[in-house]
């Protein structure tokens, strides 16, 4: 028997503003956004009655969206409204939300918006992130502990897990960069990427440690931008302009860190658990995946992550993605907008938006052969936080 | 330029960690030790994470422990640190893991699984412990 849950819902709508240093407030970037979605879905605005909210560093920097939006966009009598925040995975997690919404006939169309804008006139992408100056020079108690030894920014936590990957399996440096090219020629082939320009895996090399195990070329950009997404009824989108996206499968998976012996949190992540649960509700497997986008605020993000999907053996992600398989005209088409590494940096959408649009057959240049099935993947924190949904353009 | 370099960040003890930071000034690196299971944490909460027990007592740990996984930081985040320099995580003997800097290696020399032994680095206040390979002498 079917899940109740595969392809009861579909996604209609989506828009995405310019990205990159795009200086415009959130709340601007984000109605840019729904604005964009709307009229992408054949949808007055009035016919929304769901908005799940997404901030992204700027929701905790300052400056990022809140409940507030719903007035900033005029929304009036929602039946479905909450400001969600499980990291990279949230995007992943509205339109599970919204999904489930709509089955149990809480609401008919949900939006779901993140926007954010950390980039500021005239300061570099790492200070958005490393949090440096953040730190006062005598930080209280044990959190002062990181700060102490110069752990900083997320860079840290994804050099370590590389690291402890490397040292227990043999990845290698190679293979990490293998990813960062194939990314690259992806975002050649799409107008919305920010980096266009074709890397060799010497540029790969020459470029600087950021902290080593990785090298600028393994770590994500910085952008500003907002992308919303329209999730509705699979009825629904049958009357409606775009191919429906359906939802095949959901899951996710939080797997905990003690800090203590016994955590392998650098090399076994949360992705197994979503994995199970979404291939179950999908009733499919590794081996009936098209196309994957894959969360890849790191490289080695992408390699763990498809070890954790089944896609190879635990250990084997490097001698897996090694061949280029990943990039154009590779046996397992990822990441074809060119990721967060080479496309646009807006968390957990930067792979929904791209698994829409190849699922829609809308990915001109880059679209690939076979999109029957599509998986999206976010992931946030330190490895922490997973989600996962598994599209299709069709209802069965 | 060196002279000019400003000070790196040293932690302030609060209440919950104060013997954490004061013991290292005796040479001890102390943990809290769950007085209902017996699990070892560091000092950075009420409750035991493995029984959600707030009984809890102050043990001096071993010192010993392992590197469980370390990066070589080249990005200055903050002007206190030269580059590059490691920063690793070591697995203690009793369990709990923590952030530090090793002493008395390259960064180039660290492996991961190496043993190391607690060394302390004393401020005016508080100790912070760093770590050195097994049979090396400390020279902090
Ligand atoms: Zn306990």
């Amino acid at each position: 028997m079917a899940h109740p849950l595969r392809g009861v819902a579909a996604i209609t709508g989506l828009g995405m503003t310019p990205m990159g240093r795009i200086y415009k407030s959130t709340s601007e970037l984000a109605a840019d956004a729904v604005k964009a979605a709307l009229t992408d879905s054949g949808l007055r605005k009035d016919q929304i009655d769901g908005l799940l909210i997404n901030p992204g560093i700027t929701g905790s920097t300052g400056g990022g969206i809140s409940l507030g939006l719903q007035n900033y966009l005029g929304m009036q009598n929602l039946r479905l409204l909450n400001h969600m925040n499980a990291a990279g995975s949230t995007a992943a997690q509205m339109v599970q939300y919204a999904a489930m919404a709509i089955q149990a006939g809480m609401v008919n169309h949900v939006v779901c918006v993140f926007a954010d804008a950390p980039l500021k006139d005239g300061s570099s992408a790492g200070a958005a992130y490393g949090g440096a100056a953040r730190n006062p020079q005598r930080p209280k108690g044990m959190a002062g502990l990181y700060a102490a030894a110069g752990y900083f920014g997320a860079n840290t936590p994804y050099a370590l897990a590389a690291r402890r990957h490397m040292d227990v399996y043999g990845t290698t440096q190679d293979q990490l960069g293998v990813i960062a090219v194939g990314q690259r020629q992806w975002a050649t082939m799409s107008p919305l990427a920010q980096m266009r320009t074709p890397i060799t895996i010497e540029d790969y090399h020459n470029s600087r440690w950021i902290i080593e195990p990785l090298h600028l070329l393994d770590c994500c950009l910085v952008s500003n931008g907002a992308v919303a997404v329209i999730v509705s009824s699979a009825e629904a989108a049958k009357e409606m302009p775009q191919p429906p996206v359906y939802i095949h499968g959901m899951g996710q998976g939080h797997p905990g860190d003690r800090g203590r012996a016994g955590s392998d949190w650098e090399t076994q992540t949360g992705a197994q658990l979503a994995a199970r649960t979404a291939y179950a509700m999908a009733g499919v497997g590794p081996g009936d995946i098209d196309c994957c986008q894959i969360y890849d605020c790191y490289t080695y993000t992408v390699l763990v992550t498809l070890e954790d999907y089944g896609f190879c053996k635990k250990g084997e992600g490097g001698p897996f993605v090694e061949d280029g398989k990943l990039g154009p005209g590779g046996a397992l088409p990822t990441n074809t907008g060119g990721g967060e590494l080479s496309g646009y940096y807006m968390w957990g959408m930067t792979p929904l938006s791209e698994g829409i649009i190849q699922t829609r057959g809308q990915g001109g240049e880059r679209q690939v052969p076979k999109n029957d099935l599509v998986l999206v993947t976010g992931n946030g924190g330190s490895l922490s936080y997973h989600a996962a949904l598994i599209l299709s353009p069709h209802q069965n | 330029m060196t002279d000019e370099r400003p000070p790196r960040p040293i932690p302030e003890a609060d209440d919950a960690s104060r013997p954490f930071f004061e013991g290292g000034l005796e040479g001890k690196l102390m943990l809290m030790k769950c007085s209902e299971c017996g699990a070892w944490r560091l000092p950075a909460r009420s409750h035991c994470d493995n029984c959600l027990s707030d009984a809890f007592t102050w043990e001096q740990a071993s010192g010993r422990g392992t590197v469980r996984t370390f990066g070589v930081m080249h990005q200055r985040y903050h002007p206190g640190f030269e580059t590059p320099y490691d920063v690793t995580i070591v697995e203690l003997e009793e369990g709990p893991r923590l952030p530090t800097n090793l002493v008395g290696i390259t960064p180039g020399a660290i492996r991961t699984g190496m043993p190391v032994r607690v060394d302390f680095e004393n401020h005016d206040d508080v100790a912070l412990p760093r770590f050195r390979p097994e049979g090396t002498q400390s020279n902090l």
